[in-house]
Protein backbone atom coordinates (compact mmCIF):
# COMPACT_ATOMS: atom_id res chain seq x y z
CA UNK A 1 0.00 0.00 0.00
CA UNK A 2 1.55 3.62 -0.95
CA UNK A 3 2.05 5.40 2.13
CA UNK A 4 0.11 7.76 2.99
CA UNK A 5 -2.49 5.19 2.71
CA UNK A 6 -0.55 2.93 5.73
CA UNK A 7 -0.78 5.60 7.12
CA UNK A 8 -4.41 6.73 6.69
CA UNK A 9 -5.46 2.82 7.87
CA UNK A 10 -3.15 3.44 11.51
CA UNK A 11 -5.37 6.12 12.10
CA UNK A 12 -8.60 4.47 11.35
CA UNK A 13 -7.36 1.18 13.17
CA UNK A 14 -6.57 3.46 16.21
CA UNK A 15 -9.53 5.59 15.80
CA UNK A 16 -11.65 1.57 15.99
CA UNK A 17 -9.23 1.74 19.39
CA UNK A 18 -10.66 4.62 20.31
CA UNK A 19 -14.35 4.25 19.85
CA UNK A 20 -13.83 1.02 21.78
CA UNK A 21 -12.64 2.69 24.42
CA UNK A 22 -15.40 5.39 24.49
CA UNK A 23 -17.41 2.94 24.55
CA UNK A 24 -16.26 1.32 27.43
CA UNK A 25 -16.54 4.52 29.62
CA UNK A 26 -20.37 4.92 28.68
CA UNK A 27 -20.17 0.92 30.04
CA UNK A 28 -18.06 1.49 32.95
CA UNK A 29 -20.44 4.69 33.96
CA UNK A 30 -23.66 2.53 33.11
CA UNK A 31 -22.60 -0.55 35.78
CA UNK A 32 -21.21 2.22 38.37
CA UNK A 33 -24.28 4.35 38.38
CA UNK A 34 -26.89 1.01 38.32
CA UNK A 35 -25.05 -0.41 41.71
CA UNK A 36 -25.13 3.17 43.21
CA UNK A 37 -28.59 3.52 42.64
CA UNK A 38 -29.21 0.39 44.67
CA UNK A 39 -26.42 0.73 47.27
CA UNK A 40 -28.04 4.67 48.22
CA UNK A 41 -31.43 3.39 47.19
CA UNK A 42 -31.70 6.42 44.65
CA UNK A 43 -34.59 6.07 42.98
CA UNK A 44 -34.17 8.61 39.90
CA UNK A 45 -30.55 7.77 39.26
CA UNK A 46 -31.60 4.09 38.69
CA UNK A 47 -34.17 5.46 35.77
CA UNK A 48 -31.47 7.79 34.42
CA UNK A 49 -29.31 5.06 34.23
CA UNK A 50 -31.88 2.46 31.97
CA UNK A 51 -32.66 5.73 30.07
CA UNK A 52 -28.89 6.25 29.12
CA UNK A 53 -28.76 3.08 26.99
CA UNK A 54 -29.00 4.46 24.22
CA UNK A 55 -25.45 5.93 23.35
CA UNK A 56 -23.53 3.12 24.17
CA UNK A 57 -25.81 1.43 21.40
CA UNK A 58 -25.02 3.63 18.63
CA UNK A 59 -21.44 3.25 19.28
CA UNK A 60 -21.58 -0.27 18.70
CA UNK A 61 -23.79 0.56 15.02
CA UNK A 62 -20.76 3.19 14.76
CA UNK A 63 -17.88 0.48 15.47
CA UNK A 64 -19.70 -1.79 13.30
CA UNK A 65 -20.04 0.23 9.54
CA UNK A 66 -16.86 1.34 10.30
CA UNK A 67 -15.06 -1.95 10.23
CA UNK A 68 -17.35 -3.35 7.59
CA UNK A 69 -15.85 -0.34 5.49
CA UNK A 70 -12.26 -1.02 6.16
CA UNK A 71 -12.75 -4.55 5.46
CA UNK A 72 -13.90 -3.36 2.49
CA UNK A 73 -11.59 -0.44 1.32
CA UNK A 74 -8.42 -1.95 2.60
CA UNK A 75 -8.48 -5.83 2.74
CA UNK A 76 -6.29 -5.89 5.75
CA UNK A 77 -4.30 -9.26 6.60
CA UNK A 78 -3.19 -10.97 9.58
CA UNK A 79 -2.97 -8.62 12.66
CA UNK A 80 -4.83 -5.95 11.18
CA UNK A 81 -7.52 -8.46 10.32
CA UNK A 82 -7.93 -9.60 14.14
CA UNK A 83 -8.00 -5.66 15.02
CA UNK A 84 -10.81 -4.99 13.17
CA UNK A 85 -12.63 -8.06 13.91
CA UNK A 86 -11.83 -8.15 17.49
CA UNK A 87 -13.12 -4.49 17.65
CA UNK A 88 -16.71 -5.85 16.57
CA UNK A 89 -16.65 -8.77 18.34
CA UNK A 90 -15.61 -6.21 21.46
CA UNK A 91 -17.92 -3.76 20.71
CA UNK A 92 -20.85 -6.14 21.20
CA UNK A 93 -19.48 -7.91 24.65
CA UNK A 94 -19.78 -3.96 25.52
CA UNK A 95 -23.05 -3.70 24.45
CA UNK A 96 -24.31 -6.45 26.04
CA UNK A 97 -22.90 -4.98 29.96
CA UNK A 98 -24.94 -1.70 28.87
CA UNK A 99 -28.18 -3.85 28.49
CA UNK A 100 -26.98 -5.56 31.65
CA UNK A 101 -26.29 -2.49 33.75
CA UNK A 102 -30.06 -1.25 32.87
CA UNK A 103 -31.34 -4.32 33.52
CA UNK A 104 -30.36 -3.96 36.98
CA UNK A 105 -31.33 -0.51 37.55
CA UNK A 106 -34.57 -1.43 36.31
CA UNK A 107 -35.03 -3.90 39.36
CA UNK A 108 -34.32 -1.16 41.94
CA UNK A 109 -37.54 -0.24 42.69
CA UNK A 110 -38.74 -3.58 43.26
CA UNK A 111 -35.30 -4.17 45.40
CA UNK A 112 -36.11 -1.14 47.37
CA UNK A 113 -39.41 -2.82 48.43
CA UNK A 114 -38.76 -4.56 51.34
CA UNK A 115 -35.16 -3.77 51.78
CA UNK A 116 -32.99 -6.78 51.74
CA UNK A 117 -30.47 -5.04 54.00
CA UNK A 118 -27.99 -8.16 55.05
CA UNK A 119 -28.07 -8.79 51.38
CA UNK A 120 -26.69 -5.66 50.59
CA UNK A 121 -22.85 -5.94 52.01
CA UNK A 122 -22.43 -9.26 49.43
CA UNK A 123 -24.32 -7.94 46.71
CA UNK A 124 -22.11 -4.88 46.27
CA UNK A 125 -18.94 -6.53 46.93
CA UNK A 126 -20.05 -9.05 43.93
CA UNK A 127 -20.80 -5.55 41.84
CA UNK A 128 -17.10 -4.40 42.43
CA UNK A 129 -15.76 -7.26 41.49
CA UNK A 130 -17.35 -7.21 37.81
CA UNK A 131 -16.51 -3.49 37.70
CA UNK A 132 -12.67 -4.21 38.44
CA UNK A 133 -13.16 -6.79 35.38
CA UNK A 134 -14.73 -4.51 33.34
CA UNK A 135 -12.36 -1.79 34.10
CA UNK A 136 -9.15 -4.09 33.81
CA UNK A 137 -9.85 -5.59 30.32
CA UNK A 138 -10.31 -2.17 28.91
CA UNK A 139 -6.96 -0.87 30.29
CA UNK A 140 -5.71 -4.74 29.14
CA UNK A 141 -7.16 -3.59 25.89
CA UNK A 142 -6.10 -0.33 25.25
CA UNK A 143 -2.22 -1.30 26.07
CA UNK A 144 -2.38 -4.78 24.17
CA UNK A 145 -1.29 -6.04 27.68
CA UNK A 146 -2.09 -10.06 27.30
CA UNK A 147 -0.96 -10.61 31.22
CA UNK A 148 -3.24 -8.06 32.30
CA UNK A 149 -6.00 -10.11 30.36
CA UNK A 150 -5.17 -13.10 31.35
CA UNK A 151 -5.32 -11.76 35.02
CA UNK A 152 -8.62 -10.70 34.04
CA UNK A 153 -9.45 -14.26 32.40
CA UNK A 154 -8.74 -16.15 35.91
CA UNK A 155 -9.71 -13.77 37.82
CA UNK A 156 -13.63 -14.95 37.01
CA UNK A 157 -13.60 -17.64 39.42
CA UNK A 158 -13.88 -15.10 42.08
CA UNK A 159 -17.09 -13.74 40.62
CA UNK A 160 -18.35 -17.06 39.95
CA UNK A 161 -17.93 -18.12 43.80
CA UNK A 162 -19.58 -14.58 44.77
CA UNK A 163 -22.39 -15.29 42.99
CA UNK A 164 -22.28 -18.92 44.28
CA UNK A 165 -21.97 -17.45 47.98
CA UNK A 166 -24.86 -14.95 47.57
CA UNK A 167 -27.58 -16.87 46.28
CA UNK A 168 -27.16 -19.42 49.41
CA UNK A 169 -26.95 -16.13 51.65
CA UNK A 170 -30.34 -14.89 49.51
CA UNK A 171 -32.04 -18.57 49.44
CA UNK A 172 -31.81 -18.66 53.30
CA UNK A 173 -33.47 -15.18 53.80
CA UNK A 174 -36.14 -16.23 51.69
CA UNK A 175 -36.60 -18.96 53.66
CA UNK A 176 -36.37 -17.33 57.08
CA UNK A 177 -39.16 -14.98 56.06
CA UNK A 178 -41.80 -15.23 52.79
CA UNK A 179 -42.09 -11.69 52.68
CA UNK A 180 -38.67 -11.07 51.51
CA UNK A 181 -39.25 -13.78 48.32
CA UNK A 182 -40.07 -10.58 46.23
CA UNK A 183 -36.96 -8.03 46.97
CA UNK A 184 -34.70 -11.65 47.02
CA UNK A 185 -35.19 -12.65 43.89
CA UNK A 186 -34.97 -9.32 41.94
CA UNK A 187 -31.80 -8.91 43.65
CA UNK A 188 -30.80 -12.53 42.57
CA UNK A 189 -31.63 -11.55 39.65
CA UNK A 190 -29.49 -8.52 39.56
CA UNK A 191 -27.01 -10.61 40.61
CA UNK A 192 -26.83 -12.76 37.65
CA UNK A 193 -26.25 -10.01 35.50
CA UNK A 194 -23.34 -9.30 37.36
CA UNK A 195 -22.34 -12.52 36.86
CA UNK A 196 -22.89 -12.14 33.38
CA UNK A 197 -21.38 -8.82 33.34
CA UNK A 198 -17.95 -10.59 34.47
CA UNK A 199 -18.43 -13.45 31.58
CA UNK A 200 -18.24 -10.60 28.93
CA UNK A 201 -15.21 -9.28 30.74
CA UNK A 202 -13.88 -12.91 29.92
CA UNK A 203 -14.93 -12.86 26.77
CA UNK A 204 -12.93 -9.31 25.83
CA UNK A 205 -10.30 -11.08 27.87
CA UNK A 206 -9.84 -13.74 25.19
CA UNK A 207 -10.67 -11.40 22.29
CA UNK A 208 -7.26 -8.94 23.41
CA UNK A 209 -5.01 -12.50 23.96
CA UNK A 210 -6.25 -13.47 20.90
CA UNK A 211 -5.63 -9.84 19.28
CA UNK A 212 -1.51 -9.92 20.19
CA UNK A 213 -0.74 -13.34 20.33
CA UNK A 214 -2.97 -14.88 16.77
CA UNK A 215 -4.37 -17.77 18.69
CA UNK A 216 -7.07 -18.35 20.86
CA UNK A 217 -6.47 -18.55 24.91
CA UNK A 218 -8.67 -21.42 25.42
CA UNK A 219 -10.97 -24.47 24.06
CA UNK A 220 -13.06 -24.96 26.96
CA UNK A 221 -13.59 -22.28 30.23
CA UNK A 222 -14.05 -23.78 33.74
CA UNK A 223 -17.82 -23.36 34.73
CA UNK A 224 -17.47 -22.79 37.87
CA UNK A 225 -21.55 -22.16 38.59
CA UNK A 226 -22.62 -25.13 40.21
CA UNK A 227 -26.24 -23.71 40.67
CA UNK A 228 -26.71 -24.68 37.17
CA UNK A 229 -24.78 -28.18 36.75
CA UNK A 230 -28.04 -29.22 38.55
CA UNK A 231 -26.38 -29.96 42.21
CA UNK A 232 -29.32 -28.88 44.55
CA UNK A 233 -27.89 -25.88 46.76
CA UNK A 234 -29.71 -26.04 49.65
CA UNK A 235 -28.76 -24.56 53.64
CA UNK A 236 -28.95 -27.03 56.02
CA UNK A 237 -31.98 -28.59 56.99
CA UNK A 238 -32.03 -28.81 60.94
CA UNK A 239 -32.18 -33.07 61.50
CA UNK A 240 -36.05 -33.96 63.29
CA UNK A 241 -35.84 -34.94 66.29
CA UNK B 1 11.41 26.99 27.67
CA UNK B 2 12.29 23.33 26.01
CA UNK B 3 9.89 20.59 26.50
CA UNK B 4 12.49 19.00 29.37
CA UNK B 5 12.23 21.94 30.81
CA UNK B 6 8.11 22.07 31.14
CA UNK B 7 8.12 18.39 31.77
CA UNK B 8 10.98 19.25 35.03
CA UNK B 9 9.01 21.97 36.14
CA UNK B 10 5.61 19.96 35.46
CA UNK B 11 6.97 16.95 37.18
CA UNK B 12 7.32 19.10 40.59
CA UNK B 13 3.95 19.71 40.79
CA UNK B 14 1.77 16.66 43.31
CA UNK B 15 -1.32 16.81 40.60
CA UNK B 16 -1.10 14.75 37.70
CA UNK B 17 -1.17 16.63 34.29
CA UNK B 18 -1.47 16.24 30.88
CA UNK B 19 -1.16 18.55 28.02
CA UNK B 20 -3.44 17.42 24.85
CA UNK B 21 -3.47 18.67 21.41
CA UNK B 22 -6.58 20.34 19.68
CA UNK B 23 -6.82 15.88 18.10
CA UNK B 24 -7.38 15.09 22.13
CA UNK B 25 -4.00 12.92 21.80
CA UNK B 26 -1.67 13.36 24.78
CA UNK B 27 1.07 15.49 24.31
CA UNK B 28 2.97 15.24 27.31
CA UNK B 29 2.68 13.80 30.65
CA UNK B 30 3.48 14.74 34.14
CA UNK B 31 5.43 12.26 36.31
CA UNK B 32 2.16 12.28 38.66
CA UNK B 33 0.33 11.48 35.74
CA UNK B 34 2.91 8.49 34.92
CA UNK B 35 2.67 7.43 38.07
CA UNK B 36 -1.23 6.71 38.08
CA UNK B 37 -2.17 6.53 34.54
CA UNK B 38 1.07 4.30 33.66
CA UNK B 39 3.55 4.77 30.71
CA UNK B 40 3.24 5.22 26.84
CA UNK B 41 0.49 6.75 26.79
CA UNK B 42 2.08 10.11 24.91
CA UNK B 43 1.23 9.97 21.61
CA UNK B 44 -2.58 8.53 21.82
CA UNK B 45 -5.86 9.80 22.56
CA UNK B 46 -6.62 11.13 26.06
CA UNK B 47 -9.81 7.84 26.36
CA UNK B 48 -6.91 5.69 26.78
CA UNK B 49 -5.90 7.11 30.03
CA UNK B 50 -9.51 8.53 31.28
CA UNK B 51 -12.69 6.88 29.61
CA UNK B 52 -15.32 8.41 32.20
CA UNK B 53 -17.52 10.10 30.30
CA UNK B 54 -17.63 13.50 32.23
CA UNK B 55 -14.13 13.67 31.95
CA UNK B 56 -14.19 13.34 28.03
CA UNK B 57 -16.55 16.22 27.90
CA UNK B 58 -14.63 18.45 30.35
CA UNK B 59 -11.46 17.79 27.94
CA UNK B 60 -13.17 18.62 24.95
CA UNK B 61 -14.82 22.09 26.95
CA UNK B 62 -11.52 23.07 27.04
CA UNK B 63 -10.23 22.34 23.62
CA UNK B 64 -12.79 24.05 21.74
CA UNK B 65 -12.56 27.31 23.51
CA UNK B 66 -14.21 27.24 26.95
CA UNK B 67 -11.57 29.15 29.00
CA UNK B 68 -11.61 26.73 31.95
CA UNK B 69 -13.55 23.87 32.67
CA UNK B 70 -14.40 21.43 35.67
CA UNK B 71 -15.82 18.26 36.27
CA UNK B 72 -15.87 15.60 39.16
CA UNK B 73 -15.38 12.26 38.31
CA UNK B 74 -14.52 8.58 40.34
CA UNK B 75 -12.00 6.44 39.88
CA UNK B 76 -12.79 3.26 41.70
CA UNK B 77 -10.02 1.52 41.64
CA UNK B 78 -7.66 0.16 42.97
CA UNK B 79 -9.15 2.66 45.72
CA UNK B 80 -11.80 4.74 45.13
CA UNK B 81 -10.80 8.38 44.89
CA UNK B 82 -12.16 11.23 43.84
CA UNK B 83 -10.86 13.91 41.85
CA UNK B 84 -12.00 17.42 40.22
CA UNK B 85 -10.47 17.05 36.31
CA UNK B 86 -9.98 20.66 35.12
CA UNK B 87 -9.11 21.38 31.56
CA UNK B 88 -8.04 24.81 30.67
CA UNK B 89 -7.73 26.13 27.04
CA UNK B 90 -4.20 27.26 25.78
CA UNK B 91 -4.58 29.86 22.99
CA UNK B 92 -0.64 29.71 21.09
CA UNK B 93 2.53 29.35 23.07
CA UNK B 94 4.10 27.21 20.82
CA UNK B 95 4.14 24.23 23.19
CA UNK B 96 2.30 21.45 20.90
CA UNK B 97 -1.06 21.40 22.80
CA UNK B 98 -4.17 23.43 22.75
CA UNK B 99 -5.53 21.97 26.69
CA UNK B 100 -4.10 21.92 30.34
CA UNK B 101 -5.88 18.88 32.00
CA UNK B 102 -4.98 18.81 35.83
CA UNK B 103 -6.51 16.08 38.19
CA UNK B 104 -6.96 17.66 41.67
CA UNK B 105 -7.89 14.29 44.66
CA UNK B 106 -10.47 15.82 46.72
CA UNK B 107 -12.12 12.93 48.61
CA UNK B 108 -11.18 14.03 51.71
CA UNK B 109 -13.18 17.34 50.65
CA UNK B 110 -16.02 15.47 48.94
CA UNK B 111 -16.16 12.96 52.18
CA UNK B 112 -16.40 15.45 54.59
CA UNK B 113 -18.86 17.79 52.89
CA UNK B 114 -20.89 14.61 52.61
CA UNK B 115 -20.81 13.44 55.72
CA UNK B 116 -21.88 17.16 57.02
CA UNK B 117 -24.61 17.32 55.31
CA UNK B 118 -25.99 14.46 56.15
CA UNK B 119 -25.59 15.31 59.83
CA UNK B 120 -27.38 18.17 59.34
CA UNK B 121 -30.29 16.63 57.78
CA UNK B 122 -29.92 13.79 60.86
CA UNK B 123 -30.24 16.67 63.40
CA UNK B 124 -33.14 18.48 61.95
CA UNK B 125 -34.89 15.08 61.59
CA UNK B 126 -34.00 14.37 65.06
CA UNK B 127 -35.19 17.61 66.28
CA UNK B 128 -38.38 18.03 64.04
CA UNK B 129 -39.96 14.80 65.48
CA UNK B 130 -39.93 16.50 69.22
CA UNK B 131 -41.13 19.78 68.09
CA UNK B 132 -43.77 18.61 66.01
CA UNK B 133 -45.13 16.37 68.98
CA UNK B 134 -45.09 20.38 70.68
CA UNK B 135 -46.39 22.40 68.75
CA UNK B 136 -49.29 19.45 68.10
CA UNK B 137 -49.61 19.29 72.11
CA UNK B 138 -50.19 22.93 72.52
CA UNK B 139 -52.72 23.40 69.68
CA UNK B 140 -54.54 20.71 71.25
CA UNK B 141 -54.36 22.61 74.63
CA UNK B 142 -55.48 26.04 73.16
CA UNK B 143 -58.56 24.28 71.29
CA UNK B 144 -60.26 21.07 72.46
CA UNK B 145 -58.10 19.60 75.63
CA UNK B 146 -58.64 23.51 76.82
CA UNK B 147 -61.64 22.72 79.72
CA UNK B 148 -60.62 18.58 79.78
CA UNK B 149 -58.48 18.16 82.95
CA UNK B 150 -57.24 14.94 82.06
CA UNK B 151 -57.11 15.48 78.47
CA UNK B 152 -54.71 18.71 80.01
CA UNK B 153 -52.74 16.54 81.80
CA UNK B 154 -51.82 13.74 79.29
CA UNK B 155 -50.94 16.19 77.07
CA UNK B 156 -48.64 18.27 79.20
CA UNK B 157 -47.07 14.96 79.79
CA UNK B 158 -46.33 14.02 76.46
CA UNK B 159 -44.78 17.59 75.96
CA UNK B 160 -42.87 17.20 79.29
CA UNK B 161 -41.39 14.25 77.70
CA UNK B 162 -40.88 15.56 74.38
CA UNK B 163 -39.38 18.61 75.84
CA UNK B 164 -36.69 16.52 77.80
CA UNK B 165 -35.96 14.34 74.54
CA UNK B 166 -34.92 17.94 72.79
CA UNK B 167 -32.94 18.92 75.65
CA UNK B 168 -30.60 16.44 75.68
CA UNK B 169 -30.20 15.96 72.20
CA UNK B 170 -28.90 19.49 72.07
CA UNK B 171 -26.83 18.69 75.56
CA UNK B 172 -25.03 15.59 73.41
CA UNK B 173 -24.38 17.64 70.45
CA UNK B 174 -22.58 20.23 72.52
CA UNK B 175 -20.87 17.53 74.40
CA UNK B 176 -20.14 16.12 70.66
CA UNK B 177 -18.93 19.45 69.37
CA UNK B 178 -16.92 20.55 72.29
CA UNK B 179 -14.74 16.82 72.42
CA UNK B 180 -14.16 17.59 68.48
CA UNK B 181 -12.54 21.00 68.88
CA UNK B 182 -10.48 19.37 71.03
CA UNK B 183 -10.30 16.51 69.27
CA UNK B 184 -6.08 16.59 68.86
CA UNK B 185 -5.17 17.59 71.68
CA UNK B 186 -4.45 14.49 74.42
CA UNK B 187 -5.57 15.29 77.68
CA UNK B 188 -2.40 14.83 80.30
CA UNK B 189 -4.12 15.33 83.71
CA UNK B 190 -3.91 12.11 85.53
CA UNK B 191 -7.34 10.79 86.51
CA UNK B 192 -7.97 7.90 88.96
CA UNK B 193 -10.20 6.18 86.19
CA UNK B 194 -11.18 3.89 89.36
CA UNK B 195 -12.65 6.59 90.71
CA UNK B 196 -14.50 7.94 88.02
CA UNK B 197 -16.05 4.53 87.13
CA UNK B 198 -17.23 4.11 90.95
CA UNK B 199 -18.93 7.52 90.69
CA UNK B 200 -20.55 6.84 87.19
CA UNK B 201 -21.81 3.62 88.55
CA UNK B 202 -23.21 5.30 92.21
CA UNK B 203 -25.04 7.90 89.65
CA UNK B 204 -26.61 5.93 87.78
CA UNK B 205 -27.79 3.00 90.68
CA UNK B 206 -31.14 4.63 91.59
CA UNK B 207 -31.89 4.42 87.40
CA UNK B 208 -30.92 1.10 87.36
CA UNK B 209 -32.99 -0.09 90.55
CA UNK B 210 -36.25 2.02 88.97
CA UNK B 211 -35.63 -0.38 85.77
CA UNK B 212 -35.33 -3.46 88.19
CA UNK B 213 -31.98 -4.19 86.88
CA UNK B 214 -28.56 -4.03 88.65
CA UNK B 215 -24.99 -2.79 88.21
CA UNK B 216 -22.12 -4.86 89.66
CA UNK B 217 -18.97 -3.51 90.06
CA UNK B 218 -15.34 -5.55 90.07
CA UNK B 219 -12.75 -2.55 91.02
CA UNK B 220 -9.78 -4.76 90.30
CA UNK B 221 -6.24 -5.23 91.83
CA UNK B 222 -3.66 -2.01 91.97
CA UNK B 223 -3.93 1.64 90.41
CA UNK B 224 -5.52 2.95 87.32
CA UNK B 225 -4.18 6.37 86.55
CA UNK B 226 -4.59 7.53 83.22
CA UNK B 227 -3.90 10.89 81.14
CA UNK B 228 -7.37 11.85 81.00
CA UNK B 229 -10.11 14.60 81.12
CA UNK B 230 -12.30 13.46 84.42
CA UNK B 231 -15.49 14.88 82.86
CA UNK B 232 -14.88 13.42 79.14
CA UNK B 233 -14.32 10.37 80.55
CA UNK B 234 -17.41 10.45 83.29
CA UNK B 235 -19.34 10.83 80.20
CA UNK B 236 -17.93 8.08 78.18
CA UNK B 237 -19.01 5.68 81.41
CA UNK B 238 -22.49 7.24 82.16
CA UNK B 239 -23.24 6.93 78.03
CA UNK B 240 -22.28 2.88 78.00
CA UNK B 241 -24.15 2.33 81.72
CA UNK B 242 -27.10 3.63 80.75
CA UNK B 243 -26.85 1.98 77.30
CA UNK B 244 -26.42 -1.21 79.21
CA UNK B 245 -29.04 -0.40 81.35
CA UNK B 246 -31.59 0.51 78.47
CA UNK B 247 -31.26 -2.99 76.64
CA UNK B 248 -30.26 -5.22 79.69
CA UNK B 249 -32.81 -7.48 80.15
CA UNK B 250 -35.17 -7.32 83.19
CA UNK B 251 -33.42 -8.63 86.67
CA UNK B 252 -30.43 -8.95 85.25
CA UNK B 253 -27.03 -7.63 86.11
CA UNK B 254 -24.73 -5.22 84.21
CA UNK B 255 -21.73 -5.87 84.83
CA UNK B 256 -18.42 -3.73 84.93
CA UNK B 257 -15.22 -4.78 85.54
CA UNK B 258 -11.59 -3.05 85.33
CA UNK B 259 -8.20 -4.67 84.99
CA UNK B 260 -4.93 -4.13 83.20
CA UNK B 261 -4.89 -5.42 79.88
CA UNK B 262 -1.81 -6.57 77.75
CA UNK B 263 -3.64 -7.46 74.68
CA UNK B 264 -5.12 -4.92 72.71
CA UNK B 265 -3.73 -3.64 69.74
CA UNK B 266 -2.07 -0.58 69.40
CA UNK B 267 -1.70 0.67 72.99
CA UNK B 268 1.49 -1.34 73.71
CA UNK B 269 1.39 -3.66 77.41
CA UNK B 270 0.12 -0.76 79.38
CA UNK B 271 -2.89 -0.43 79.68
CA UNK B 272 -6.20 -0.74 81.62
CA UNK B 273 -9.72 -2.11 80.30
CA UNK B 274 -13.11 -1.14 81.69
CA UNK B 275 -15.62 -3.76 80.20
CA UNK B 276 -19.65 -3.07 80.73
CA UNK B 277 -21.25 -6.27 80.02
CA UNK B 278 -25.13 -6.60 79.73
CA UNK B 279 -27.49 -9.65 78.79
CA UNK B 280 -29.36 -8.14 76.39
CA UNK B 281 -30.76 -8.92 73.05
CA UNK B 282 -26.75 -8.08 71.73
CA UNK B 283 -26.06 -7.18 68.31
CA UNK B 284 -26.34 -8.50 65.31
CA UNK B 285 -22.67 -8.48 62.50
CA UNK B 286 -23.87 -6.63 59.91
CA UNK B 287 -24.71 -3.74 62.48
CA UNK B 288 -21.36 -3.59 64.29
CA UNK B 289 -19.35 -1.45 61.63
CA UNK B 290 -21.93 1.36 62.05
CA UNK B 291 -22.86 1.37 66.08
CA UNK B 292 -20.65 4.11 66.40
CA UNK B 293 -21.40 6.41 63.34
CA UNK B 294 -23.94 9.63 64.84
CA UNK B 295 -27.69 8.64 65.01
CA UNK B 296 -27.00 5.06 63.32
CA UNK B 297 -29.79 2.94 65.91
CA UNK B 298 -30.06 -0.93 65.35
CA UNK B 299 -33.61 -0.55 66.09
CA UNK B 300 -35.45 3.00 65.47
CA UNK B 301 -38.67 2.62 67.17
CA UNK B 302 -36.76 0.69 70.80
CA UNK B 303 -33.83 3.11 70.78
CA UNK B 304 -36.46 6.39 70.48
CA UNK B 305 -39.10 4.92 72.79
CA UNK B 306 -36.23 4.31 75.65
CA UNK B 307 -35.11 8.05 74.86
CA UNK B 308 -32.28 7.51 73.09
CA UNK B 309 -30.47 10.54 70.96
CA UNK B 310 -28.61 7.96 68.76
CA UNK B 311 -25.57 10.32 69.61
CA UNK B 312 -24.29 8.10 73.05
CA UNK B 313 -21.70 5.89 71.13
CA UNK B 314 -20.19 8.33 69.15
CA UNK B 315 -19.15 10.46 72.15
CA UNK B 316 -17.95 7.87 73.67
CA UNK B 317 -15.72 7.19 70.67
CA UNK B 318 -14.74 11.01 69.93
CA UNK B 319 -13.97 11.17 73.95
CA UNK B 320 -11.56 7.78 73.66
CA UNK B 321 -9.84 9.05 70.29
CA UNK B 322 -9.22 12.10 71.92
CA UNK B 323 -7.51 10.09 75.10
CA UNK B 324 -5.68 7.60 72.23
CA UNK B 325 -8.02 4.57 73.71
CA UNK B 326 -9.75 2.19 71.93
CA UNK B 327 -13.65 1.17 72.35
CA UNK B 328 -13.76 -2.66 71.56
CA UNK B 329 -16.89 -4.71 71.05
CA UNK B 330 -18.25 -7.87 71.37
CA UNK B 331 -21.83 -9.36 71.25
CA UNK B 332 -23.70 -12.47 70.72
CA UNK B 333 -27.52 -11.88 69.48
CA UNK B 334 -29.73 -13.73 72.17
CA UNK B 335 -26.94 -13.47 74.77
CA UNK B 336 -25.64 -10.13 75.23
CA UNK B 337 -23.03 -7.67 74.59
CA UNK B 338 -20.10 -6.22 76.10
CA UNK B 339 -18.17 -3.15 75.39
CA UNK B 340 -14.50 -2.68 76.99
CA UNK B 341 -13.31 0.85 76.95
CA UNK B 342 -8.85 0.40 76.97
CA UNK B 343 -6.72 3.70 77.66
CA UNK B 344 -3.29 3.82 77.72
CA UNK B 345 -2.27 3.93 81.82
CA UNK B 346 0.16 7.09 82.87
CA UNK B 347 3.47 6.84 82.27
CA UNK B 348 4.77 6.39 85.92
CA UNK B 349 2.06 4.60 86.94
CA UNK B 350 2.38 1.70 89.56
CA UNK B 351 1.22 -1.68 89.26
CA UNK B 352 1.54 -2.72 85.73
Amino acid sequence: MPEHTVKAFAEELEGLGQSIATMGGLAERQLADAVTSIERRNLSLAERTAEADIEIDRLEQEIESQAILMIARRQPMASDLREIICAVKISTDLERVGDLAKNIARRAERIFESHPQRAMPAFVRMARLAMQQIKEVLDAYSRRDTAKALEVWKADAEIDAAYNSLFRELLTYMMEDPRDIGSCTHLLFGAKNLERVGDHATNIAEMVYYLVEGEPLAEQRLRLDDTERGRPVEPEQPTSA
Amino acid sequence: MTRDDLLLILSALDEPIFLVRANRQISLMNRAAEHLFGLGLTGRDFVHAIRDPDALKCVEAGLSGAASTAAVITLPFPVRTIYRITSVHLESGGMDAKAIVTLADISHIHEAEQMRSDFVANVSHELRSPLTALAGGIETLKGAARNDAQARDRFLAIMEREAARMNRLVGDLLSLSRVEVNAHMRPSTPVDLRSVVEKAVAALDAHARALNRAIRLDRGEGEFIVPGDEDELTQVFHNLLDNALKYAQENTEVNVSIAHAGDVPGLGGRAVAVAVADRGPGIAPEHMPRLTERFYRVDDGRSREKGGTGLGLAIVTHVLNRHRGRLMIESVEGVGSTFRVCLPLAATAKGG
